[in-house]
Formats: C-alpha cells, sequence, structure tokens
C-alpha cells in the first residue's frame, strides 16, 4: 500500500513552548494510523497543524505529494483532510439533519447565486444532499433522531454527528480527535464498528484516543507522542513492548497503556 | 401538500399586507386628514430597511453597532450624485448602496475576523468615524451638510415613464411613501428568499460555530464579507432615500444612537424572524413617539419597558406571533 500522507519534520512552537517537536512519519492509503501519548504530549495540535488549522513553524504536510499544511482549513478540507473536534462540535441550534445537509458545502456544483436564486444546479445539488445525509445517518445510526435538534442529543449520539459532518465532506483522510471520550463500554464498541466501517468507505483514519484497550484492538499501526517529540512508531504488539513507550506512560497508571 | 398550503398562505398575506399600505392606508389618512403620518410611516419603512441590513450580520454572527456609518455614507453619495453631477436620484439609489458595499468589504475585510463584543466595539467607533468624515471631507461640505437636494426627477424607459417627476406632484409625501413602501416589500423577499436558501444555512453554520463550518470547507472570511456587503448595502440604500426626502444630509443625520437603535430594532422584533427587524422598527419608532408626552421620563420609561421586554421574549416579538417555528 502507498502512502497517502506524509508528515515532514513538523514543528508547532507557541512562544517558548515546542508543542510539537520535530515530528515526521507517513500514513498508509486505508490504514487506521492511531496517535497516543499523555496528556499535554501535542496531539491535538499535530492534527490541527494536519488540518490546517494551525501553521507549522517548521515542516509540512503532503497528501498524495502535494502539501496541504500552512494553508486555511477549508483549502485542507477541500483537498480531502478534515478533522473532528476533541470538545463537542456541532451547529448546536439545527436538526440533526440540517448538520448534514450544511457539511455538504464542498459537493456543492451550484455557486451561490444560483442557490440564492434556485437555479437548476442548486436544486440537484440540494437533492443530492438530502439523499447522501440521509444515507450518512443511517450508516452511523442517527437515522431516528433526523429531526431533533442538535443540542438535545445525548453525549455518544454527538460523537457521532460530529463524524457525521466531517463523512459528509467526502474526505480521503479524516482526523479523530478522541473520538471515545466519555462514552461507555457499549458506545465505545459501536463506536469502533463505525471506525471500521469507515475504512471499508476507502477513507484513511488518524486517530488520537487515550482507550488504550480501543486502540489496541482497532489500530493497523501507532505513533506515539511524548512531550511533543515522536518516541516510537509501530503495530500495537512492538508499541506494548517498546521500553520507551512503557517509560512514559510510567508515572501515570500502568494499565493506561494495557499492559 | 401541507407545504404548498402554508406557502399559499403566506404569499396571500404578503400580498394583503403590502395592499393594506398601498391601498387602505393612504385611503385612511386621506379620510382623517393626517397626512403627517405619511412621513412618519415613511421613516418607518426606510429604518426597517436599513435594520434589515443589521440583521443579516446578526445572521452570521456578528453584532452590527456601525450601521449608522453606511446610512450616512449612502445618503451623501446620492446627495453629491444628484447635486454635483446632476445623476438622476433613482439611479443614485443603487450607487449608493454599492459605494457602501464596496466600502464595506474594505473595512470588513480585517474587522470581521473580530467576534463579539470586540467587532461590536469597532463598528460602534465607524459610526463616528464617518460623521468626522464628513465633517472634515471638502466634498461634503462640512457641518453645514448639503442642502436644497432637489426631489427626485421623472424615471422613464424607452420614452415610457416609469415614476413621474416628484415635484410634478400635488403630494410629494405620498409619492415618497409608495416608494419607501416598495423598497421595503423588495427588501423583506429578498431578505426573506437569503434566509430560507442554502445561503441562509451556511449564514447559520457562521453564526453558531465557525471552526466547524471551516472543517467543512465553508470559506468563511469570504461568507462573512459577504454578508457584510449586502448588508451595508441596504444601509446605503437607506440613508440615500433619507436623503432625498428631508432634501439635506449632514454629518449628524446618522449617529451613533441610531446605529444602537438599529441593532434594538432586530433585537426587539427577533433575530430568529426575518420580519423581525420590520416590526421592531415599527413598535420602537411609536413606542418612542407615544412616550412623548412623559417628558423627561421619556427615555427612562422607554429604556426600562424595553429591558423587560428583552427579558421577558428573548428571542424577540415575532415569537410572539410563531412561537418556536424551528429556529428560523
Ligand atoms: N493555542 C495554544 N497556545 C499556547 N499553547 C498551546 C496552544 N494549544 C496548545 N498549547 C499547549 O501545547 C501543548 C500540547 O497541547 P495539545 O492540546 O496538543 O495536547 P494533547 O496531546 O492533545 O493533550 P490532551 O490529551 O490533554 O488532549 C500543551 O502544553 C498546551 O498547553
Ligand atoms: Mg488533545
Amino acid at each position: 500500500m502507498s502512502d497517502i500522507l506524509e508528515i515532514v519534520e513538523l514543528t508547532k512552537r507557541f512562544g517558548g513552548l515546542v508543542a510539537v517537536n520535530n515530528v515526521s512519519f507517513a500514513v498508509r492509503e486505508r490504514e487506521i494510523l492511531s496517535v497516543i501519548g499523555p496528556n499535554g504530549a501535542g496531539k491535538s495540535t499535530l492534527f490541527k497543524l494536519i488540518s490546517s488549522f494551525l501553521r507549522p513553524s517548521h515542516g509540512e504536510v503532503r497528501l498524495r505529494g502535494e502539501r496541504i499544511s500552512g494553508l486555511a482549513p477549508h483549502i485542507a478540507a477541500r483537498k480531502g483532510v478534515v478533522r473532528t473536534f476533541q470538545e463537542t462540535t456541532i451547529f448546536k441550534n439545527m436538526t440533526v439533519r440540517d448538520n448534514v445537509v450544511t457539511a455538504h458545502h464542498l459537493r456543492s456544483h451550484a455557486t451561490l447565486a444560483g442557490f440564492y436564486f434556485g437555479s437548476a444546479a442548486a436544486r440537484n445539488d440540494l437533492d443530492a444532499f438530502g439523499t447522501s445525509a440521509d444515507e450518512i445517518l443511517a450508516f452511523l445510526g442517527l437515522k431516528a433522531l433526523s429531526d431533533e435538534i442538535a443540542s438535545n442529543l445525548p453525549h455518544g449520539h454527538l460523537r457521532a454527528l460530529g463524524i457525521a459532518i466531517a463523512l459528509a465532506t467526502d474526505p480521503a483522510v479524516i482526523l479523530l480527535d478522541e473520538p471515545f471520550a466519555g462514552m461507555n463500554h457499549d458506545e465505545t464498541r459501536r463506536a469502533l464498528e463505525i471506525v471500521r466501517k469507515l475504512r471499508e468507505r476507502g477513507i484513511t483514519v488518524l486517530l488520537v484516543e487515550h482507550d488504550m484497550p480501543a486502540v489496541m484492538s482497532i489500530s493497523d499501526r501507532i505513533v506515539v507522542i511524548n512531550f511533543g517529540q515522536k518516541i516510537a512508531e509501530g503495530t500495537p504488539t512492538e508499541i506494548q513492548k517498546n521500553p520507551k513507550v512503557i517509560e512514559a506512560y510510567l508515572g501515570a497508571e500502568d494499565e493506561s497503556i494495557g499492559l | 401538500m401541507r407545504r404548498t398550503q402554508t406557502a399559499t398562505l403566506k404569499i396571500a398575506s404578503a400580498v394583503l399586507f403590502l395592499l393594506c399600505l398601498l391601498v387602505a392606508v393612504p385611503l385612511l389618512i386621506n379620510a382623517t386628514g393626517r397626512s403627517d403620518l405619511y412621513y412618519t410611516l415613511t421613516s418607518v419603512a426606510l429604518l426597517s430597511i436599513i435594520s434589515a441590513g443589521v440583521w443579516i450580520t446578526f445572521y452570521i454572527g456578528r453584532i452590527n453597532i456601525g450601521q449608522g456609518a453606511y446610512a450616512l455614507t449612502g445618503g451623501y453619495v446620492s446627495a453629491i450624485l444628484v447635486m454635483n453631477y446632476g445623476v438622476s436620484f433613482w439611479l443614485t439609489l443603487p450607487l449608493a448602496g454599492l459605494f457602501c458595499a464596496a466600502a464595506s468589504v474594505l473595512i470588513g475585510l480585517p474587522i470581521l475576523r473580530l467576534r463579539g463584543v470586540y467587532f461590536a466595539m469597532v463598528s460602534l467607533v465607524l459610526t463616528e468615524v464617518a460623521r468626522l468624515l464628513a465633517l472634515a471631507l471638502p466634498i461634503t461640505n462640512g457641518a453645514s451638510g448639503i442642502v436644497s437636494i432637489p426631489l427626485p426627477s421623472r424615471l422613464s424607459l424607452f420614452g415610457l415613464t416609469l415614476i413621474p417627476d416628484f415635484a410634478t406632484l400635488a403630494n410629494p409625501r405620498l409619492g415618497f411613501y409608495i416608494a419607501s413602501v416598495l423598497l421595503m416589500a423588495l427588501c423583506f423577499l429578498g431578505l426573506y428568499r437569503l434566509a430560507h436558501s442554502r445561503i441562509g444555512q451556511l449564514c447559520q453554520s457562521l453564526q453558531q460555530n465557525e471552526e466547524l463550518a471551516s472543517s467543512i470547507g465553508v470559506n468563511i472570511a469570504y461568507l462573512r464579507v459577504i454578508a457584510y456587503a449586502l448588508s451595508s448595502f441596504l444601509g446605503g440604500v437607506g440613508g440615500a432615500m433619507f436623503a432625498s426626502i428631508s432634501q439635506s444630509i449632514y454629518p449628524s443625520s446618522f449617529t451613533v444612537a441610531d446605529s444602537v437603535n438599529f441593532m434594538l430594532n432586530c433585537f426587539l422584533g427577533g433575530l430568529g424572524y426575518v420580519l423581525g427587524p420590520m416590526l421592531g422598527t415599527f413598535v420602537l419608532y411609536f413606542g418612542w413617539d407615544l412616550l412623548f408626552q412623559t417628558g423627561e421620563f421619556q427615555l427612562l420609561i422607554f429604556s426600562t419597558v424595553l429591558i423587560v421586554l428583552m427579558l421577558v421574549l428573548p428571542n424577540g416579538l415575532m415569537s410572539l406571533a410563531l412561537p418556536r417555528k424551528r429556529s428560523l
């Protein structure tokens, strides 16, 4: 399998703090790659750099050889890299379905004026957005909640809605920042199933997650970050045996790495 | 089926409302001889157009207390074009709007990055800047302003008279009233379409979460500027019409207090309803006038009532008529 995403010497400084320090790795087409590390290690910052929410101090990110870092979020999204947020992030006063319909923006063929005057292209777009939104909602098990106002959803469904919104952009690479946070056992199991199905749709998945059993069970490969630096990279089994990783996680509870 | 029914009902009530304004109101005014009401109602119509602009910026999640700047600019652009260049007033109307839209793009690009109270403060300053500019620039004629602006001239197309010369009208006040009501109808029709189209949905996405909107590929900077330009366009058109009615424009024609009122009109009417600014302007304008008898207590009573209304009806007066009809 070829590499879809290359992260090259990526560095981000906030004043004196180096949140991401010279990190390089590659992501293969259609793999599930997890980024783990203790709190404050720089995982979310790494995701923000990859999705162009932050501008790197040094280094770059390439999608199929083309630079996508240091641009703007909407441009990275247009090129096919979309993130979800660590905190719950939805359009809270819209219905669940409208959230997903809105998120189809990148699939529009009509212009803004076309949408205003209701051109043929605009009507086609709107039909297509509706059909696709319904399909995505069914795919994520949110169909029955379509007409709920988003802010009324229970936590587990909010996470799924966040993924639904990202899916609507038809991404090549999706970055999930702690998608299982705050979920109970059952919810996590269902969410894991969803992540696997994302890959079946042909999407490459990058995952930041603290739930170690979940990470170990789902990841093809894992990258470990500590104090902004990459300290290890490999399959789940390799990572569990890696002395540097064990050391980084010591001090925290031993269980947290699933040992 | 039900959808087409409600749509028909909406169109019918809109047409009825418009007929009321264009036929019933003039008949009533004729019967009672209160022709001063023409000026009042014309003002309400124009102020609601200007407030509708502010409503658009609310729709993308920005509190705009600077609309007076664009109303003032629009008034001057129209007055200068009519007086110095002999341009027909009816042509200066869209030109004033376009001038304001262009200016707002330049101003909006930097300041629309600000959110919440920061944008509100900067926009507040804009009105004052516009006033100072009007005082200082040679072309605006300083504090004495531009006066004796001629009434709108004839508008014709292929020799066909569309609008007669206002100077030849027996009652130019009626002429201005009709023109302003039609302008208002056009403005709110356009606004309704905007809010209920995909563009409205994108504006809402900005209002509710700009980060998420940009993550799904919306060019938020671009959309913000477009919305702000539309807003300023309406401010400019309203201001131009005002200058023509009063046949004059001064640096103090639109002040910070007016900018605040435009914002309050939207708040009071309801930010979630297209017709909110129209209702808000009407109630605020007449409410203020009704309290005139209370003399020195006018402002005190007015502000108290306003605060209580906003506490009791956080979604505006329109929420009484259309209770919680989704979030639109
Ligand atoms: N905008 C910012 N300005 C300054 N410092 C920041 C900024 N964003 C993050 N940091 C700092 O960078 C470091 C890495 O933060 P980051 O959010 O990437 O960690 P994380 O690995 O995602 O942590 P967690 O597991 O708690 O989510 C932290 O020390 C944080 O305080
Ligand atoms: Mg984080």
